[in-house]
């Protein structure tokens, strides 16, 4: 049977991986390619390398990043960050991605989800989003969850599968950095309405928080970094813990 | 040295890679004469059935690999698995190479359980039906990685492993003579795959 998966995700800056709490005060933690050959031994099953850099000394940094690590780890990878146009497409996926996120790329011109999915197909377009809860709605928020679209996220979601995503990741702002658990509620929400893979994410804590998440049917794989990156959760352990909560896992 | 297929399909970065980690030579070509050199050729490939058909047949090497095919262990990942067999059904219908009896079908209308996602994505088990070579440093039930939405059908008889998603057997890796294939990305399965892959390049 298919199994659900854990995703460590790495936020890189300038070629350092880092990880802020609710998306500010960014931290320095590790080098990228080393801390990608520790989840690859550790039993990840995908990881997820964000380019969080502004500059483009920092962009080269980062595709010679890639590149290294693409050649040492042989589990999927999938990489978002800065992603504008299918010049970006093509520029990480010749460095050995799998898949590519967009997210505020697709906000600024949403014809880049049907021109990427038609070039590459739709298991290589993953859409990203930002959500957080305005006046009790789930609304689309962008750069990097400062800025409210006034965009619904559902409706955004169900466009962007119409136009050719092949999958979701829902971060939402709400339990971000709180490690108090995913957010099932807007988790839910989403999984009734578009029928692609949901990686959730923000809130993970504890390993008791990804056997809550996978109760939930609609919800494939569960993404964090923190809690990885400075060992609080490790995932070998984690993976054996929830498949003796009856979740399938590949050990 | 092992001929990686480049017919404009598809991403050749991860599988180079993987041979490469292997300690294994491997050449990304699309010269006849470099199939020809080669020890055993992967042919590989992600998309649409039809426009892959169409790159390869643009390359003039579908002779070759046929020819090939009969002296040298060949074998098909992904979309390169599902070009082996006779026919595909996705967007209309397309010939395949015939290498292998089979055809290619949608998933989706196979899929008995509709609440199932397709793409099948991730992570599924592989139960082995019948040995075979490739298989030396695989053990039954090792998870490999998915990712596809066509899946092979009518191929019992070169079936060599299927992955069950809800109540289907999707077939995950077949065999009939010297070509072998995969639905799964080997190169994409940790230490599974690379296992699969170094017992292709002992064939």
């Amino acid at each position: 049977m298919l199994a659900k998966r854990i995703i460590p995700c790495l936020d890189v800056r300038d070629g350092r991986v880092v990880k802020g709490t609710n998306f500010e005060g960014l931290r320095d933690m590790a080098d990228p390619v080393e801390l990608a050959r520790f989840y690859n031994d550790s039993g990840a099953d995908e990881l997820v390398f964000y380019d969080i850099t502004a500059s483009a000394e920092g962009r080269g940094l980062f595709t010679d990043i890639l590149r290294r690590v693409a050649s040492e780890i042989f589990i999927p990878l999938t990489v978002g960050g800065g992603i504008r146009g299918l010049e970006d497409f093509d520029r990480v996926l010749k460095c050995g991605a799998d898949k590519v996120s967009v997210n505020s790329g697709a906000i600024a011109d949403p014809s880049i989800i049907a021109a990427a999915a038609k070039r590459y197909g739709d298991q290589c377009v993953v859409l990203s989003m930002d959500v957080k809860r305005v006046d009790g709605k789930f609304r689309l928020f962008a750069k990097g969850g400062r800025e409210d679209t006034g965009i619904d996220a559902m409706e955004w979601a169900v466009r962007g599968v119409g136009d050719g995503a092949g999958e979701i990741v829902l971060n939402s702002i709400d339990t971000d950095g709180v490690k108090g658990g995913f957010d099932l509620e807007m988790l839910d929400a989403l999984a009734a309405r578009v029928k692609v893979p949901i990686i959730a994410s923000g809130g993970a804590g504890n390993r008791e928080h990804f056997a809550e998440l996978f109760t939930r049917p609609g919800v494939d794989a569960g993404l964090a970094a923190s809690i990885f990156h400075t060992k609080q959760v490790d995932i070998k352990d984690l993976k054996q813990f929830l498949r003796g909560k009856g979740v399938e896992m590949r050990l | 040295m092992t001929a990686i297929v480049d017919y404009g399909v598809g991403n050749l970065f991860s599988l180079g890679s993987s041979l490469r980690a292997l300690g294994l030579e491997a050449e990304v070509t699309c010269e006849a004469e470099r199939l020809r050199a080669a020890d055993r050729i992967i042919l590989p490939g992600v998309g649409a059935f039809g426009d892959a058909r169409a790159k390869l047949d643009a390359t003039g090497l579908v002779p070759v690999l046929l020819e090939e095919a009969e002296r040298k262990p060949l074998l098909g990942i992904c979309l390169g698995m599902q070009l082996l067999f006779d026919r595909s059904f996705e967007y209309g219908e397309h010939p395949g190479l015939g290498l292998i009896p089979g055809e290619v079908a949608s998933l989706e209308e196979d899929l008995a359980d509709k609440a199932l996602k397709v793409p099948h994505m991730g992570w599924n088990s592989l139960e082995l039906v019948r040995e075979d070579p490739l298989f030396k440093y695989f053990q039954d039930g090792e998870y490999v990685y998915y990712v596809h939405s066509f899946y092979a059908r009518n191929c019992r008889e070169s079936t060599l492993g299927v992955s069950l998603y809800g109540n289907l057997a999707v077939t995950g890796a077949v065999r009939r003579g010297n070509v072998w294939g995969t639905q799964f990305h080997p190169e994409k399965s940790g230490d599974a795959g690379l296992r699969l892959l170094r017992a292709f390049a002992e064939l």
